[in-house]
Protein backbone atom coordinates (compact mmCIF):
# COMPACT_ATOMS: atom_id res chain seq x y z
CA UNK A 1 0.00 0.00 0.00
CA UNK A 2 2.25 3.24 -0.68
CA UNK A 3 0.13 6.30 -0.87
CA UNK A 4 1.15 8.73 -3.04
CA UNK A 5 3.72 10.97 -1.93
CA UNK A 6 1.97 14.28 -3.00
CA UNK A 7 -0.75 14.24 -1.06
CA UNK A 8 -0.73 15.55 2.33
CA UNK A 9 -1.65 13.07 4.90
CA UNK A 10 -0.18 14.44 8.14
CA UNK A 11 -0.91 12.28 11.66
CA UNK A 12 -1.69 16.30 13.09
CA UNK A 13 -3.98 18.32 11.29
CA UNK A 14 -5.68 21.44 12.86
CA UNK A 15 -7.91 22.11 9.05
CA UNK A 16 -9.84 18.49 9.70
CA UNK A 17 -10.30 19.47 12.95
CA UNK A 18 -11.84 22.72 12.40
CA UNK A 19 -13.78 22.02 9.09
CA UNK A 20 -15.10 18.19 11.35
CA UNK A 21 -16.04 19.91 14.72
CA UNK A 22 -19.14 18.66 14.66
CA UNK A 23 -18.58 15.61 13.22
CA UNK A 24 -15.95 15.31 16.01
CA UNK A 25 -18.22 16.78 18.71
CA UNK A 26 -20.83 14.40 18.43
CA UNK A 27 -18.64 11.50 17.93
CA UNK A 28 -16.78 12.69 21.59
CA UNK A 29 -20.83 13.59 22.70
CA UNK A 30 -21.51 9.37 22.32
CA UNK A 31 -18.43 8.46 23.63
CA UNK A 32 -19.23 9.78 27.15
CA UNK A 33 -22.48 9.28 27.31
CA UNK A 34 -21.99 5.70 26.47
CA UNK A 35 -19.40 5.80 29.01
CA UNK A 36 -21.09 7.56 31.81
CA UNK A 37 -24.67 5.12 30.98
CA UNK A 38 -22.53 1.88 31.46
CA UNK A 39 -20.35 3.11 34.58
CA UNK A 40 -23.48 4.09 36.35
CA UNK A 41 -25.83 1.35 34.99
CA UNK A 42 -22.72 -0.73 36.39
CA UNK A 43 -22.74 0.67 39.92
CA UNK A 44 -26.46 0.41 40.23
CA UNK A 45 -26.20 -3.34 39.38
CA UNK A 46 -22.98 -3.99 41.20
CA UNK A 47 -23.99 -2.52 44.44
CA UNK A 48 -26.91 -4.94 45.21
CA UNK A 49 -25.18 -7.68 43.70
CA UNK A 50 -22.30 -7.40 46.54
CA UNK A 51 -24.59 -6.73 48.92
CA UNK A 52 -26.68 -9.84 48.08
CA UNK A 53 -23.28 -11.59 47.95
CA UNK A 54 -22.05 -10.89 51.01
CA UNK A 55 -25.02 -11.89 53.21
CA UNK A 56 -25.52 -15.11 51.49
CA UNK A 57 -21.60 -16.50 51.51
CA UNK A 58 -22.50 -19.42 49.01
CA UNK A 59 -23.71 -16.70 46.65
CA UNK A 60 -20.38 -14.90 46.75
CA UNK A 61 -18.27 -17.97 43.75
CA UNK A 62 -21.25 -18.09 41.41
CA UNK A 63 -21.22 -13.99 41.14
CA UNK A 64 -18.11 -13.10 41.08
CA UNK A 65 -17.51 -16.28 38.78
CA UNK A 66 -20.24 -15.72 36.31
CA UNK A 67 -18.65 -11.95 36.47
CA UNK A 68 -15.21 -13.17 35.72
CA UNK A 69 -16.85 -15.66 32.76
CA UNK A 70 -18.44 -12.75 30.97
CA UNK A 71 -14.98 -10.62 31.27
CA UNK A 72 -13.27 -13.46 29.40
CA UNK A 73 -15.52 -13.17 26.52
CA UNK A 74 -13.76 -11.14 23.44
CA UNK A 75 -15.51 -8.17 23.02
CA UNK A 76 -15.75 -8.27 19.54
CA UNK A 77 -17.17 -11.94 19.59
CA UNK A 78 -19.73 -10.35 22.84
CA UNK A 79 -21.60 -7.86 20.50
CA UNK A 80 -21.50 -10.35 17.75
CA UNK A 81 -23.42 -12.72 20.06
CA UNK A 82 -25.40 -9.97 21.22
CA UNK A 83 -26.41 -8.67 18.23
CA UNK A 84 -28.84 -10.57 16.33
CA UNK A 85 -31.29 -9.89 19.42
CA UNK A 86 -30.50 -6.50 20.94
CA UNK A 87 -29.74 -5.46 17.24
CA UNK A 88 -27.08 -2.99 15.73
CA UNK A 89 -26.59 0.40 17.82
CA UNK A 90 -26.33 1.80 21.27
CA UNK A 91 -28.31 -0.49 23.07
CA UNK A 92 -26.22 -3.62 22.42
CA UNK A 93 -22.93 -1.57 23.09
CA UNK A 94 -24.19 -0.69 26.43
CA UNK A 95 -25.53 -4.34 27.24
CA UNK A 96 -21.78 -5.61 26.32
CA UNK A 97 -19.91 -2.87 28.33
CA UNK A 98 -21.76 -3.25 31.13
CA UNK A 99 -21.27 -6.98 31.61
CA UNK A 100 -17.53 -6.07 31.29
CA UNK A 101 -17.79 -3.14 34.15
CA UNK A 102 -19.70 -5.40 36.49
CA UNK A 103 -16.18 -7.70 37.13
CA UNK A 104 -14.19 -4.74 38.46
CA UNK A 105 -17.35 -2.84 40.32
CA UNK A 106 -18.48 -6.20 42.32
CA UNK A 107 -15.31 -6.91 43.05
CA UNK A 108 -14.19 -3.87 45.03
CA UNK A 109 -17.18 -3.45 46.55
CA UNK A 110 -17.47 -6.72 48.09
CA UNK A 111 -13.93 -6.32 48.85
CA UNK A 112 -14.85 -2.72 50.16
CA UNK A 113 -17.24 -4.18 52.18
CA UNK A 114 -14.84 -7.32 53.53
CA UNK A 115 -12.65 -4.20 54.92
CA UNK A 116 -15.75 -2.87 57.34
CA UNK A 117 -13.93 -3.93 60.67
CA UNK A 118 -16.36 -6.32 63.23
CA UNK A 119 -15.80 -3.99 65.88
CA UNK A 120 -17.51 -1.52 63.69
CA UNK A 121 -20.81 -3.25 62.67
CA UNK A 122 -20.33 -4.42 66.49
CA UNK A 123 -20.83 -0.52 67.55
CA UNK A 124 -23.73 0.30 65.34
CA UNK A 125 -25.59 -2.65 66.31
CA UNK A 126 -25.02 -1.79 69.63
CA UNK A 127 -26.24 1.94 68.88
CA UNK A 128 -29.69 0.07 67.72
CA UNK A 129 -28.87 0.26 64.07
CA UNK A 130 -30.80 -2.34 61.42
CA UNK A 131 -29.11 -3.84 58.68
CA UNK A 132 -30.42 -1.22 55.93
CA UNK A 133 -28.99 2.38 58.03
CA UNK A 134 -26.13 -0.17 58.87
CA UNK A 135 -25.24 -0.76 55.40
CA UNK A 136 -25.64 2.84 54.09
CA UNK A 137 -24.41 5.50 57.26
CA UNK A 138 -22.00 3.04 58.20
CA UNK A 139 -20.57 -0.03 55.63
CA UNK A 140 -20.85 2.07 52.21
CA UNK A 141 -18.77 4.81 53.75
CA UNK A 142 -16.12 2.95 54.83
CA UNK A 143 -16.12 0.73 51.72
CA UNK A 144 -16.07 4.06 49.35
CA UNK A 145 -12.63 3.89 48.85
CA UNK A 146 -12.31 0.63 47.55
CA UNK A 147 -15.76 1.28 45.66
CA UNK A 148 -14.25 4.32 44.27
CA UNK A 149 -10.97 2.43 43.01
CA UNK A 150 -13.31 -0.02 41.29
CA UNK A 151 -15.38 2.91 39.47
CA UNK A 152 -12.30 4.67 38.26
CA UNK A 153 -11.22 1.22 36.88
CA UNK A 154 -13.91 0.38 34.86
CA UNK A 155 -14.46 3.95 33.66
CA UNK A 156 -10.90 3.97 31.97
CA UNK A 157 -11.67 0.24 30.09
CA UNK A 158 -14.90 1.44 29.50
CA UNK A 159 -14.08 4.84 27.33
CA UNK A 160 -10.94 2.22 25.69
CA UNK A 161 -13.98 -0.78 25.24
CA UNK A 162 -16.98 1.74 23.31
CA UNK A 163 -14.24 2.20 20.34
CA UNK A 164 -14.75 -2.03 19.93
CA UNK A 165 -18.92 -0.85 19.22
CA UNK A 166 -17.84 -0.11 15.95
CA UNK A 167 -18.50 -3.86 14.96
CA UNK A 168 -22.29 -3.34 15.79
CA UNK A 169 -22.29 0.08 14.27
CA UNK A 170 -21.98 2.41 17.61
CA UNK A 171 -18.13 3.10 18.26
CA UNK A 172 -18.45 6.69 18.63
CA UNK A 173 -14.83 7.49 18.41
CA UNK A 174 -13.86 4.42 17.61
CA UNK A 175 -16.20 4.88 14.30
CA UNK A 176 -13.86 7.92 13.17
CA UNK A 177 -10.97 5.49 13.75
CA UNK A 178 -12.26 2.65 11.19
CA UNK A 179 -13.56 5.22 8.94
CA UNK A 180 -10.44 7.17 8.82
CA UNK A 181 -8.93 3.73 8.32
CA UNK A 182 -11.36 2.75 5.43
CA UNK A 183 -11.12 6.62 3.61
CA UNK A 184 -7.82 5.57 2.43
CA UNK A 185 -5.74 5.99 5.83
CA UNK A 186 -6.83 9.52 6.58
CA UNK A 187 -4.33 10.06 9.30
CA UNK A 188 -5.28 13.14 10.95
CA UNK A 189 -8.99 11.73 11.83
CA UNK A 190 -7.71 8.12 13.15
CA UNK A 191 -5.11 10.61 15.13
CA UNK A 192 -7.21 13.03 16.56
CA UNK A 193 -10.03 10.16 17.52
CA UNK A 194 -7.22 8.56 19.54
CA UNK A 195 -5.98 11.05 20.95
CA UNK A 196 -9.79 12.34 22.44
CA UNK A 197 -10.46 8.70 23.39
CA UNK A 198 -6.98 8.57 25.29
CA UNK A 199 -7.40 12.24 26.89
CA UNK A 200 -11.39 11.66 27.84
CA UNK A 201 -10.22 8.49 29.51
CA UNK A 202 -7.48 10.63 31.99
CA UNK A 203 -10.20 13.51 32.51
CA UNK A 204 -12.64 11.03 34.20
CA UNK A 205 -9.96 8.92 35.86
CA UNK A 206 -8.58 12.61 37.29
CA UNK A 207 -12.26 13.99 38.02
CA UNK A 208 -12.96 10.70 39.80
CA UNK A 209 -9.76 11.38 41.47
CA UNK A 210 -10.70 14.75 42.77
CA UNK A 211 -14.66 13.28 44.04
CA UNK A 212 -12.79 10.65 45.68
CA UNK A 213 -11.36 13.17 47.72
CA UNK A 214 -14.08 15.01 48.83
CA UNK A 215 -16.04 12.06 49.80
CA UNK A 216 -13.63 9.95 51.60
CA UNK A 217 -11.62 13.10 53.16
CA UNK A 218 -10.13 10.28 55.53
CA UNK A 219 -8.48 8.41 52.97
CA UNK A 220 -6.12 11.05 51.22
CA UNK A 221 -3.02 9.58 52.20
CA UNK A 222 -3.85 6.10 50.87
CA UNK A 223 -5.63 7.54 47.46
CA UNK A 224 -2.49 9.34 46.92
CA UNK A 225 -0.38 6.15 46.96
CA UNK B 1 -34.32 -18.97 18.58
CA UNK B 2 -33.82 -18.78 14.85
CA UNK B 3 -29.89 -17.61 14.74
CA UNK B 4 -28.73 -19.90 16.73
CA UNK B 5 -29.93 -23.08 14.62
CA UNK B 6 -28.72 -20.75 11.79
CA UNK B 7 -25.26 -21.06 13.43
CA UNK B 8 -25.51 -24.41 13.93
CA UNK B 9 -26.33 -25.43 10.64
CA UNK B 10 -23.25 -22.89 9.18
CA UNK B 11 -20.96 -24.78 11.61
CA UNK B 12 -22.12 -28.12 10.52
CA UNK B 13 -21.16 -27.12 6.84
CA UNK B 14 -18.22 -28.82 5.95
CA UNK B 15 -17.40 -26.31 3.12
CA UNK B 16 -17.17 -23.17 5.55
CA UNK B 17 -14.48 -25.37 7.41
CA UNK B 18 -12.21 -25.71 4.29
CA UNK B 19 -10.30 -23.50 2.06
CA UNK B 20 -7.84 -20.06 2.39
CA UNK B 21 -11.25 -18.27 3.85
CA UNK B 22 -12.34 -21.33 6.06
CA UNK B 23 -12.48 -21.79 9.78
CA UNK B 24 -9.50 -23.82 10.03
CA UNK B 25 -7.35 -22.19 8.44
CA UNK B 26 -8.66 -18.80 10.42
CA UNK B 27 -8.57 -20.66 13.51
CA UNK B 28 -4.69 -21.47 12.76
CA UNK B 29 -3.97 -18.12 11.90
CA UNK B 30 -5.79 -16.49 14.95
CA UNK B 31 -3.40 -19.05 16.61
CA UNK B 32 -0.69 -17.94 15.22
CA UNK B 33 -1.01 -13.90 15.53
CA UNK B 34 -1.71 -14.58 19.19
CA UNK B 35 1.68 -17.09 19.92
CA UNK B 36 4.11 -14.74 17.96
CA UNK B 37 2.10 -11.32 19.96
CA UNK B 38 2.66 -13.14 23.10
CA UNK B 39 6.25 -14.26 22.69
CA UNK B 40 7.06 -10.86 21.60
CA UNK B 41 5.79 -9.21 24.42
CA UNK B 42 7.19 -12.31 26.96
CA UNK B 43 10.80 -11.51 25.11
CA UNK B 44 10.35 -7.51 25.92
CA UNK B 45 8.64 -7.69 29.27
CA UNK B 46 9.76 -10.74 31.40
CA UNK B 47 13.42 -9.84 31.75
CA UNK B 48 12.92 -6.51 31.93
CA UNK B 49 9.80 -7.43 34.98
CA UNK B 50 12.34 -9.68 36.47
CA UNK B 51 15.39 -7.32 36.52
CA UNK B 52 13.36 -4.44 37.78
CA UNK B 53 11.79 -6.41 40.22
CA UNK B 54 15.12 -8.13 41.40
CA UNK B 55 17.01 -4.48 41.58
CA UNK B 56 14.07 -2.93 43.13
CA UNK B 57 13.41 -0.16 41.34
CA UNK B 58 10.76 0.65 38.37
CA UNK B 59 8.16 0.21 40.57
CA UNK B 60 6.44 3.90 39.24
CA UNK B 61 7.51 2.97 35.70
CA UNK B 62 5.41 -0.33 35.66
CA UNK B 63 2.58 1.36 37.45
CA UNK B 64 2.44 4.15 34.91
CA UNK B 65 2.99 1.86 31.92
CA UNK B 66 -0.02 -0.52 33.11
CA UNK B 67 -1.95 2.06 33.80
CA UNK B 68 -1.52 3.89 30.53
CA UNK B 69 -1.60 0.95 28.50
CA UNK B 70 -5.30 0.71 29.84
CA UNK B 71 -6.65 4.10 28.48
CA UNK B 72 -5.39 3.70 25.06
CA UNK B 73 -7.94 1.66 22.97
CA UNK B 74 -6.26 -1.23 21.22
CA UNK B 75 -8.59 -0.38 17.86
CA UNK B 76 -6.52 3.32 18.03
CA UNK B 77 -3.54 1.35 18.24
CA UNK B 78 -4.21 -1.55 15.56
CA UNK B 79 -5.10 1.20 13.44
CA UNK B 80 -1.92 3.63 13.73
CA UNK B 81 0.31 0.79 13.06
CA UNK B 82 -1.29 -0.93 10.03
CA UNK B 83 -1.26 3.21 8.96
CA UNK B 84 2.33 4.28 9.96
CA UNK B 85 3.75 0.46 8.25
CA UNK B 86 1.14 0.84 5.33
CA UNK B 87 1.42 -2.82 6.02
CA UNK B 88 -1.58 -4.50 5.50
CA UNK B 89 -0.59 -7.99 6.47
CA UNK B 90 -0.54 -9.30 9.93
CA UNK B 91 3.18 -8.07 11.35
CA UNK B 92 1.43 -4.59 12.22
CA UNK B 93 -1.25 -6.68 14.02
CA UNK B 94 1.70 -8.43 15.46
CA UNK B 95 3.40 -5.58 17.06
CA UNK B 96 0.18 -3.96 18.48
CA UNK B 97 -0.93 -7.29 19.75
CA UNK B 98 2.58 -7.74 21.45
CA UNK B 99 2.39 -4.18 23.40
CA UNK B 100 -0.90 -4.78 24.79
CA UNK B 101 0.78 -8.28 25.87
CA UNK B 102 3.63 -6.67 27.53
CA UNK B 103 2.24 -4.58 30.24
CA UNK B 104 0.39 -7.70 32.41
CA UNK B 105 3.17 -9.75 31.93
CA UNK B 106 5.75 -6.95 32.89
CA UNK B 107 3.78 -6.08 35.61
CA UNK B 108 3.15 -9.40 37.22
CA UNK B 109 6.92 -10.32 36.73
CA UNK B 110 8.00 -7.01 38.57
CA UNK B 111 5.49 -7.81 41.34
CA UNK B 112 6.32 -11.52 41.70
CA UNK B 113 9.50 -11.13 41.97
CA UNK B 114 9.59 -7.88 44.23
CA UNK B 115 7.14 -10.03 46.25
CA UNK B 116 9.44 -12.82 47.55
CA UNK B 117 9.68 -12.37 51.50
CA UNK B 118 12.52 -10.16 52.14
CA UNK B 119 13.62 -12.39 55.00
CA UNK B 120 14.31 -15.44 52.46
CA UNK B 121 16.34 -13.65 50.05
CA UNK B 122 18.64 -12.14 53.43
CA UNK B 123 18.80 -15.71 54.31
CA UNK B 124 19.84 -16.92 50.60
CA UNK B 125 22.29 -14.20 50.59
CA UNK B 126 23.91 -15.09 54.23
CA UNK B 127 24.18 -18.72 53.02
CA UNK B 128 26.46 -16.71 50.56
CA UNK B 129 25.03 -17.02 47.50
CA UNK B 130 25.15 -14.21 44.38
CA UNK B 131 22.59 -11.99 43.18
CA UNK B 132 22.51 -14.21 40.19
CA UNK B 133 22.35 -17.28 42.12
CA UNK B 134 19.41 -15.82 44.63
CA UNK B 135 17.20 -14.48 41.02
CA UNK B 136 17.87 -17.84 39.86
CA UNK B 137 16.91 -20.48 42.61
CA UNK B 138 15.22 -18.49 45.28
CA UNK B 139 12.89 -15.64 43.66
CA UNK B 140 12.28 -16.96 40.27
CA UNK B 141 10.98 -20.34 41.28
CA UNK B 142 9.21 -17.98 43.84
CA UNK B 143 7.80 -15.34 41.38
CA UNK B 144 6.68 -18.75 39.25
CA UNK B 145 3.23 -18.16 39.89
CA UNK B 146 2.91 -14.46 39.30
CA UNK B 147 4.72 -14.78 36.05
CA UNK B 148 2.51 -17.58 35.06
CA UNK B 149 -0.52 -15.08 35.69
CA UNK B 150 0.44 -12.40 33.34
CA UNK B 151 1.26 -14.88 31.06
CA UNK B 152 -2.54 -16.17 31.62
CA UNK B 153 -3.81 -12.69 31.22
CA UNK B 154 -1.66 -11.67 28.44
CA UNK B 155 -3.11 -14.76 26.38
CA UNK B 156 -6.27 -14.41 27.22
CA UNK B 157 -6.33 -10.92 26.08
CA UNK B 158 -4.57 -11.27 22.62
CA UNK B 159 -6.66 -14.03 22.03
CA UNK B 160 -9.71 -11.60 22.71
CA UNK B 161 -8.22 -8.42 20.58
CA UNK B 162 -7.13 -10.67 17.33
CA UNK B 163 -10.65 -10.52 16.07
CA UNK B 164 -10.44 -6.85 15.56
CA UNK B 165 -7.64 -6.90 13.45
CA UNK B 166 -10.12 -8.01 10.49
CA UNK B 167 -11.02 -4.34 11.18
CA UNK B 168 -8.09 -3.16 9.64
CA UNK B 169 -6.82 -5.82 6.95
CA UNK B 170 -5.57 -8.32 9.80
CA UNK B 171 -6.82 -12.25 9.46
CA UNK B 172 -7.78 -14.84 12.15
CA UNK B 173 -11.31 -15.63 13.38
CA UNK B 174 -12.31 -11.49 13.39
CA UNK B 175 -12.69 -12.06 9.20
CA UNK B 176 -14.89 -14.57 9.34
CA UNK B 177 -17.49 -12.33 11.99
CA UNK B 178 -16.61 -9.30 9.73
CA UNK B 179 -17.76 -10.99 6.71
CA UNK B 180 -20.85 -12.31 8.72
CA UNK B 181 -21.98 -8.90 9.71
CA UNK B 182 -20.91 -7.03 5.90
CA UNK B 183 -23.16 -10.40 4.04
CA UNK B 184 -25.82 -9.91 7.13
CA UNK B 185 -25.47 -13.61 7.31
CA UNK B 186 -25.66 -13.16 11.49
CA UNK B 187 -25.70 -17.29 11.46
CA UNK B 188 -21.92 -17.47 10.70
CA UNK B 189 -21.33 -14.15 12.89
CA UNK B 190 -22.71 -16.03 15.55
CA UNK B 191 -21.45 -19.20 15.09
CA UNK B 192 -17.60 -17.65 14.51
CA UNK B 193 -18.39 -15.58 17.85
CA UNK B 194 -18.96 -18.86 19.53
CA UNK B 195 -15.85 -20.16 18.32
CA UNK B 196 -13.68 -17.37 19.69
CA UNK B 197 -15.51 -16.83 23.38
CA UNK B 198 -15.37 -20.92 23.58
CA UNK B 199 -11.43 -19.92 22.73
CA UNK B 200 -11.06 -17.53 24.99
CA UNK B 201 -12.73 -19.44 27.85
CA UNK B 202 -11.26 -22.65 27.70
CA UNK B 203 -7.32 -20.84 27.25
CA UNK B 204 -8.56 -19.05 30.43
CA UNK B 205 -9.39 -22.65 32.09
CA UNK B 206 -6.21 -23.85 30.48
CA UNK B 207 -3.87 -21.22 32.06
CA UNK B 208 -5.40 -21.03 35.07
CA UNK B 209 -4.77 -24.51 35.59
CA UNK B 210 -1.26 -24.39 34.61
CA UNK B 211 -0.62 -21.37 37.31
CA UNK B 212 -2.56 -23.84 39.39
CA UNK B 213 0.16 -26.39 39.24
CA UNK B 214 3.07 -23.96 39.91
CA UNK B 215 2.05 -22.11 42.96
CA UNK B 216 3.59 -23.81 45.83
CA UNK B 217 1.05 -25.07 49.00
CA UNK B 218 -1.79 -23.83 46.88
CA UNK B 219 -5.14 -23.83 48.59
CA UNK B 220 -8.09 -22.32 47.96
CA UNK B 221 -8.32 -19.62 50.17
CA UNK B 222 -5.63 -17.63 48.32
CA UNK B 223 -8.66 -17.75 45.40
CA UNK B 224 -10.75 -15.29 47.63
CA UNK B 225 -11.62 -11.96 45.62
CA UNK B 226 -9.44 -9.01 47.09
CA UNK B 227 -9.67 -5.72 45.56
CA UNK B 228 -8.33 -4.37 42.86
CA UNK B 229 -6.16 -1.89 42.80
CA UNK B 230 -5.07 0.98 40.73
CA UNK B 231 -1.64 -0.72 40.48
CA UNK B 232 -3.11 -3.92 39.13
CA UNK B 233 -2.29 -5.66 35.98
CA UNK B 234 -6.11 -6.13 35.33
CA UNK B 235 -5.96 -6.31 31.80
CA UNK B 236 -8.02 -3.64 29.55
CA UNK B 237 -10.70 -5.48 28.04
CA UNK B 238 -10.48 -4.94 24.59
Amino acid sequence: MALSSAAQNPWVDWGYVRDNRDTILTALEQHVTLTLTTVVIGTLIALPLAVVARRWRWLRGPVIGTAGVLYTIPSLALFSLLAPWTGIGARTVLIGLVMYALLLLVRNVLAGLDGVPDEVREAARGMGYGPVRMLLVVELPIALPAVMTGIRLATVSTVALVTVGVVVGYGALGGLIVSGFDNNFYKAQIFTATALCVLLALLLDLLLQLATRLLVPWARGRAAA
Amino acid sequence: MSYLSDAFTWLNDPLNWKGPDGVTARLVEHLEITGLAVLLGAVLALPLGVWLGHAGRGGTLTVALTNASRAVPTLAALTILVVATGDLGNAPTIYALALFAAPPMLANAYVGVRGVDRDVVEAARGMGLSGLQTLLRVELPLALPLLMAGIRTAVVQVLATAPLAAYVGGGGLGRLIRSGFSTQDYGQTLAVALLVAALALAAEGLLAAAQWAVTPGRSLAARRPRPVELSDPVPARP
